[in-house]
């Protein structure tokens, strides 16, 4: 009974903060306007898939996108002097001091057909081209706001593989492909996973990148709730359904990849 | 003459603008257990790194079987390393990670589980194929280390400091069975170590390194009776170094009395250094004694005690299995053969 006073504040802070307001999607969800239970929201979320789909596409791409660009940074990163790593990670860091919508005009104000980039191009009497209200743009938008998100965890599990157990790879006769490949990748995978999640998870559900870069056409089911809650078609019980829908999908993306993670760590030969 | 397989000829190695290795010369024999020994610093990892291909010379030329193999990355070079904290891969098991090496050659399943069973079993850890390296002690490690590294069937080992992290009981047994492996497999082993007893248990070659240049190679014997200068005499056991004069071939005097030696081919009057091992003096009743002293210091170290005699101003140090008192006045002996005749080192005033 002792033991358990210290954990109280955080136990309170967990059911205020996470306990109430899933239980209140949930009756939401379930519930019409008069308070009787229906599954009719739930029923009606199937006219939104293709924006859910489009959502779990682009955000599958950024995360990749992140992925490719933050693991090679991520190893060479910690490959170099303790000061340059500070340094970096200072670096990485840096741009998300500034406020997140500010961050994302910038982009705006690159990527207009009027601006900053096709102005450039223009010297050289190219474009304009279209960049701002593509998918392409909210892509752009997701990658490089969730990018630090992938570094940070990747650099803090590399720098814990020694170079003595690559030396011992390349001791043991493998080359550089094959001490990636047999050792530095399995050692990494518990940070790929925090990244993923890290950039996975927010990606899939933003409505600002999605609605500053990508226009009208491109709204993602983030979106959708917003307005569900703030818009026009004011309907609490329909976004509750479909957030929770969208969180049942982010649990079953995480789940999978976690799968894939336990039988790597089984060893690819065993 | 003996027949080398690793041919080290005026190595050069420099760090960040510092001199790490002067111009090394050693060879290495076939089947030959080689220990570098020697203070911390002192080069003797580097020299290691060097064989293994992990640090590039500066200058000077490494032959392996009269090759020259300093273009040779190290997944290319026929030997292994067995590293100072064993670098094991804590996302294998220790049937994965012994078969490392076998994997990357690609050989047939059968084969490998076959010479992995092998090794565990020479390294006395067979049914423990599936355990986490976590699982394992320090000491359990350690031959994992060395299984991953032999199963490979290299014609050198190189071991960094292996036995350093294990504690003194284990890191005895693990030095008697280091050597039996060597033995029964018949491969060059290069050893490196701080632990001058470890060098004299194992070795059949010792070279003793400080500051980056060779001070003496041979056998375990030799370097122990016959050190060649202080800095040897001072670092392979305790001993008493004194400054002496040799007065004459087989006569030197050192400690306030003349005592007859068995080295020769000195300059008459040459100032040499003179050194006794503590286990070598005798200790004796003052009326009989070549030199006096008092009691200084008394130590009980199980076998033997370390007693301390002040001689002359020299603190001597020397060791009895008989305790004496302290502030008592004591004589020492010694015969010919327990007295070391080095040259002064060079650059020493």
């Amino acid at each position: 009974m002792k033991s358990k006073l210290p954990s109280l504040p955080y136990l309170i802070w967990m059911a205020v903060f996470i306990v109430v307001p899933v239980g209140l999607v949930l009756y939401f969800a379930f519930t019409t306007q008069d308070g009787a239970f229906t599954i009719e929201n739930i029923s009606q979320v199937g006219q939104y898939t293709g924006v859910l789909l489009r959502s779990i596409w682009l955000a599958a791409v950024a995360t990749v996108i992140c992925l490719l660009i933050a693991y090679p940074l991520a190893f060479f990163l910690s490959r170099t002097r303790a000061s340059v790593q500070r340094t970096f990670i200072m670096l990485v860091m840096l741009p998300m001091w500034m406020n997140f919508l500010l961050r994302t005009y910038a982009w705006m104000t690159l990527l207009e057909n009027g601006g900053l980039i096709n102005k450039f191009l223009g010297f050289f009497g190219l474009g304009p081209v279209q960049m701002i209200n593509t998918s392409g743009a909210v892509v752009l938008g997701m990658v490089y706001n969730y990018l630090p998100f992938m570094i940070l965890p990747l650099h803090s599990i590399m720098v814990k593989i020694e170079n003595t157990t690559l030396e011992a790879a390349q001791d043991l006769g493998a080359n550089w492909f094959q001490s990636f490949r047999r050792v530095v990748f399995p050692l990494s995978l518990p940070g790929v996973m925090t990244g993923v999640t890290m950039v996975f998870v927010p990606a899939i559900s933003t409505f600002i990148i999605s609605r500053m870069l990508g226009g009208g056409g491109n709204s993602l089911i983030g979106d959708i709730i917003e307005l569900q809650f703030i818009g026009a078609s004011y309907n609490p019980h329909m976004g509750s359904a479909i957030s929770l829908v969208l969180m049942v999908i982010v649990l079953l993306c995480m789940s999978l990849f976690n799968q894939f993670d336990s039988s790597g760590k089984e060893g690819i030969y065993s | 003459m003996k027949n080398n397989i690793i041919e080290i000829k005026n190595l050069v190695v420099d760090y960040d603008d510092e001199r790490v290795i002067d111009g090394m010369d050693l060879d290495i024999g076939d089947k030959e257990f080689v220990t570098l020994l020697g203070p911390s610093g002192c080069g003797k990892t580097t020299t290691l790194r060097v064989i293994g291909g992990f640090v590039e010379p500066t200058a000077g030329e490494v032959l392996f079987d009269g090759k020259d193999i300093k273009a040779l990355p190290p997944h290319k070079r026929q030997v292994n390393t067995v590293f100072q904290r064993y670098a094991l891969f804590a996302h294998l098991n220790v049937f994965e990670n012994v078969a490392f090496g076998l994997r990357i050659q690609k050989l047939p399943e059968q084969e490998i589980a076959s010479r992995v069973q092998e090794m565990l079993a020479l390294v006395n850890l067979s049914g423990y194929e599936k355990r986490s390296i976590d699982q394992l002690s320090g000491g359990q490690q350690q031959r994992v280390a060395i299984a991953r590294a032999l199963v490979l069937r290299p014609r050198v080992l190189l071991l960094d400091e292996p036995l350093g992290a294990l504690d003194l009981k284990l890191r005895k047994g693990m030095q008697v069975e280091l050597k039996r492996i060597q033995k029964s497999l018949e491969i060059t082993f290069v050893y490196v170590t701080h632990d001058q007893e470890e060098a004299l248990t194992m070795s059949d070659t010792v070279v003793v390194m400080n500051d980056g240049v060779i001070q003496q190679i041979g056998s375990p014997e030799d370097i122990y009776n016959e050190p060649i200068n202080a800095f040897v005499a001072n670092f392979i056991g305790e001993s008493n170094i004194l400054p002496g004069i040799m007065r004459r071939d087989f006569l030197v005097e050192f400690g306030g009395a003349e005592f007859v030696c068995v080295d020769k081919g000195f300059d008459k009057d040459e100032q040499v250094d003179v050194v006794v091992r503590p286990e070598d003096v005798k200790i004796v009743p003052q009326i009989s004694g070549q030199i006096t002293g008092v009691v200084e210091s008394i130590i009980f170290k199980g076998v033997h005690f370390e007693i301390g005699i002040d001689s002359m101003g020299y603190h001597w140090k020397v060791h009895s299995t008989q305790s004496e008192q302290v502030g008592a006045v004591v004589g020492m002996t010694l015969t010919p053969d327990d007295i070391h005749i080095m040259r002064k080192m060079e650059g020493e005033k």
